[in-house]
């Protein structure tokens, strides 16, 4: 009862990324909170669920496991969180937010009327008065994320409803095992109590799901472009930088927006999380949404023609010039100084 | 076969267009500066809409919007592509919805329209990128949805075959009707308005926008019924009091926090060529790259 509960996703037997983040951050907080943390895998051939998990400190791990469950699809899953929910009354519960934990999140939120905060950047602990209603709340989960309206960020909390449910990126949270031979209980749950026939109305009846090419998350090196890049012409320059110094291209969500780069390369609160080596910032003016996913690089170059371009003030090097001009310099001066 | 089908469209702030100009001296948005436009991917939604009533004749497309009086220039969008009508839930009663309000209050006035085949969203909203009032509103009327979509395959046998667009991949689904249906951007683009229609629908408003006109309409709008967009308040809808607005949302804003960056000691660089070779070389020196 009361507990901090996490969603995990599942492809082909392994556990994602993103699930042992957010039992790792769940671990930390029920340490705080003095609860258990438990999990929920749902899906078909689970035997090798818990040994992954279980390192992480999970408490209690519920497996699902059912041939239907097999790939995902959203009324099933639903009908399980929801009915778990009701009997274990968790107090928090996180997904991913990931196409799956975006698709469950919202609609479990929905039958429970309960909270449920997407994106979020950080998650504490705190307390809450509500001047209003005289009420005061201990031990909530603040759910911190930046909101639109400038350099601002919103703690949300949800003080009467339960669980409290977030939803957090990839590689927003770290991963971390907590004890290799940590020892959780594992409950099988009976399907056929918490899903019913005419939940498995959608048929899935092809899925590709391909490793991402992409693999931004760990490049060491990450050149990334804004609006100010301009066009994608100008964006050819940014991949001849990264293909040059063995790094990845990237982009903020106006350059998305303008089609000059793929969805995928989107940093920032509602893209990828990244912490490289060495991040350079083309034509990107800093908006929080943007830094949110890219400030602990160990190193930040800007390229900005503007001054005053709020990226500046967290980069290492600010170089005040129009990228046009700017990366070609620098691709031929790498060339030239590099062995 | 046709279809009565609902699209959920919203009025957003251009997020997409925070310029300088709509920066105040204190870092934070003059949201009065950010024109107010159509959720991009709502457009992709009424494409979709759009697309099934070129196929099947007769089906008609609702557009419905919650919010102040001037959201109902997305209706008059929605007209000028192609839909066949509209409605506006306004009301102070709504103010402070967080998306679990939204998402009730967008079920109770879907009820109310009658019987509806199929209610297509945009797959996320650009004021906050949470995608979540769609799965909110198909759990809320107990229906089967199909999320991220970027092309409909097939319509047959009451099922609708889906291709999905997801993060690693692809997926094709097949659902039933009624159903609810998420559109990404990544699906076919708006068709844009239609020059017949936009003269037609020119003078289509909602009763509120009327009233603040200098002219007086006279019989016009009763004579013209179908350039009268609908306006829908509490009263129209059956409803909960307490589950809407700020009471209907469990979500509640404790905080905000104007963040200031801690600067760091950063070199400021000019671009002639003798700087950057030098910022290369020392990049080199400490094998930050090479
Ligand atoms: C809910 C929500 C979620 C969001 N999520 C994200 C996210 O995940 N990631 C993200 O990036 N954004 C996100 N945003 C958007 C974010 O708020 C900013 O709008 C966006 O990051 C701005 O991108 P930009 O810096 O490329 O464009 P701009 O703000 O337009 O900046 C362009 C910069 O280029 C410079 N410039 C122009 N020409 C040149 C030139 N020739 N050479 C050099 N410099 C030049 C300009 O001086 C300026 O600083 C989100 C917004 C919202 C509301
Ligand atoms: N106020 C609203 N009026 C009509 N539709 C809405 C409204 N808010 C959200 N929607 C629909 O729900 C989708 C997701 O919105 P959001 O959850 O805010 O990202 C949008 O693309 C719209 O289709």
């Amino acid at each position: 009862m009361n507990n901090i509960f996490v969603y995990l996703e599942i492809e082909d037997g392994i556990v994602s990324d993103v699930s042992l983040e957010l039992l790792t951050k769940g671990r930390s907080l029920a340490n705080e909170l003095n609860c258990k943390l438990e999990a929920l895998a749902a899906g078909y051939g689970l035997d090798q669920v818990g040994q992954q998990v279980f390192p992480y400190g999970v408490d209690v791990l519920h497996l699902a496991d059912d041939k239907r469950l097999e790939p995902y699809t959203s009324l099933p899953h639903t009908s399980l969180l929801v009915k778990l929910f009701q009997e274990e009354k968790p107090q928090i519960a996180f997904m991913g937010a990931t196409t799956i934990g975006r698709d469950l999140g919202p609609r479990v939120s929905s039958a429970l009327f309960s909270g449920l905060t997407a994106d979020c950047t950080s998650l504490e602990i705190g307390g809450y008065e509500d001047r209003k209603a005289g009420k005061t709340y201990e031990n909530l989960l603040f759910q911190i994320r930046p909101a639109f309206g400038g350099n601002i960020v919103a703690t949300i909390v949800n003080p009467d409803c339960r669980p409290q449910m977030a939803t957090v990126r990839e590689g927003v949270m770290k991963k971390e095992i907590v004890d290799p031979a940590y020892k959780g209980e594992t409950r099988k749950l009976k399907v056929s109590d918490y899903v019913s026939d005419a939940d498995f109305v959608v048929e899935v009846i092809e899925r590709h799901i391909e490793k991402s090419k992409l693999n931004i998350k760990s490049a060491p090196i990450i050149v990334a472009g804004g609006y100010g890049v301009g066009s994608v012409e100008n964006f050819k320059l940014l991949h001849e930088l990264a293909a040059v110094l063995g790094g990845e291209v990237g982009a903020s969500r106006a350059a998305v927006d303008a089609g000059l780069a793929e969805h995928e390369r989107q940093i920032g609160q509602t893209g990828v999380t990244v912490r490289p080596k060495l991040y350079i910032a083309c034509g990107i003016s800093g908006q929080i949404q943007h830094i949110a996913g890219m400030q602990e690089s160990a190193m930040v170059i800007s390229i900005n023609n503007d001054p005053r371009a709020p990226i500046n003030a967290i980069a290492d090097y600010n170089i005040i010039g129009n990228i046009e001009e700017v990366i070609p310099k620098m691709i031929k001066y790498y060339k030239k100084n590099s062995k | 076969m046709s279809f009565n089908i609902v699209v959920l469209a919203k009025q957003v702030p251009d997020t997409r267009n925070v310029g300088k100009d709509a920066m105040k001296a204190d870092g934070t948005v003059n949201r009065g500066a950010l024109p107010a436009i159509y959720n991009p991917e709502d457009l992709n939604a009424l494409e979709q809409a759009l697309r099934i009533k070129d196929k099947f004749p007769g089906t008609k497309v609702q557009v419905l919007t919650m919010g102040p009086a001037r959201a109902a220039e997305i209706i008059r969008e929605s007209l000028y592509r192609g839909a066949d009508g509209g409605f506006l839930l306004s009301g102070r009663e709504f103010a402070g919805s967080d998306t679990l309000a939204t998402s009730y209050a967008l079920a109770c006035a879907i009820r109310k329209m009658g019987k509806i085949d199929m209610i297509i969203c945009g797959r996320q909203a650009i004021d906050g990128d949470t995608a979540q009032v769609g799965p909110q509103v198909a759990e809320k009327l107990g229906l089967p949805q199909v999320t991220y979509a970027e092309e409909i395959l097939k319509i047959e046998d009451g099922k609708i075959t889906v291709k999905r667009r997801l993060e690693r991949g692809v997926e094709t689904v097949r659902c039933p009707f009624p159903m609810l249906l998420t559109v990404n951007a990544s699906a076919a683009n708006c068709r844009p308005r239609n020059a017949k229609l936009t003269l037609k629908y020119k003078r289509a408003n909602t009763a509120t926008e009327r009233n603040s006109l200098e002219e007086d309409c006279g019989d016009f709008y009763k004579t013209h019924p179908h350039l009268n967009i609908t306006e829908w308040g509490t009263a129209d809808i059956d409803h909960e009091p307490e589950w809407l607005g700020l009471s209907g949302s469990p979500t509640k804003v404790k905080s905000i926090q104007n963040v200031v960056f801690t600067a760091k000691e950063s070199k400021t660089l000019d671009a002639s060529d003798n700087t950057i070779e030098e910022l290369m070389k020392e990049l080199i020196a400490n094998h930050t790259i090479g």
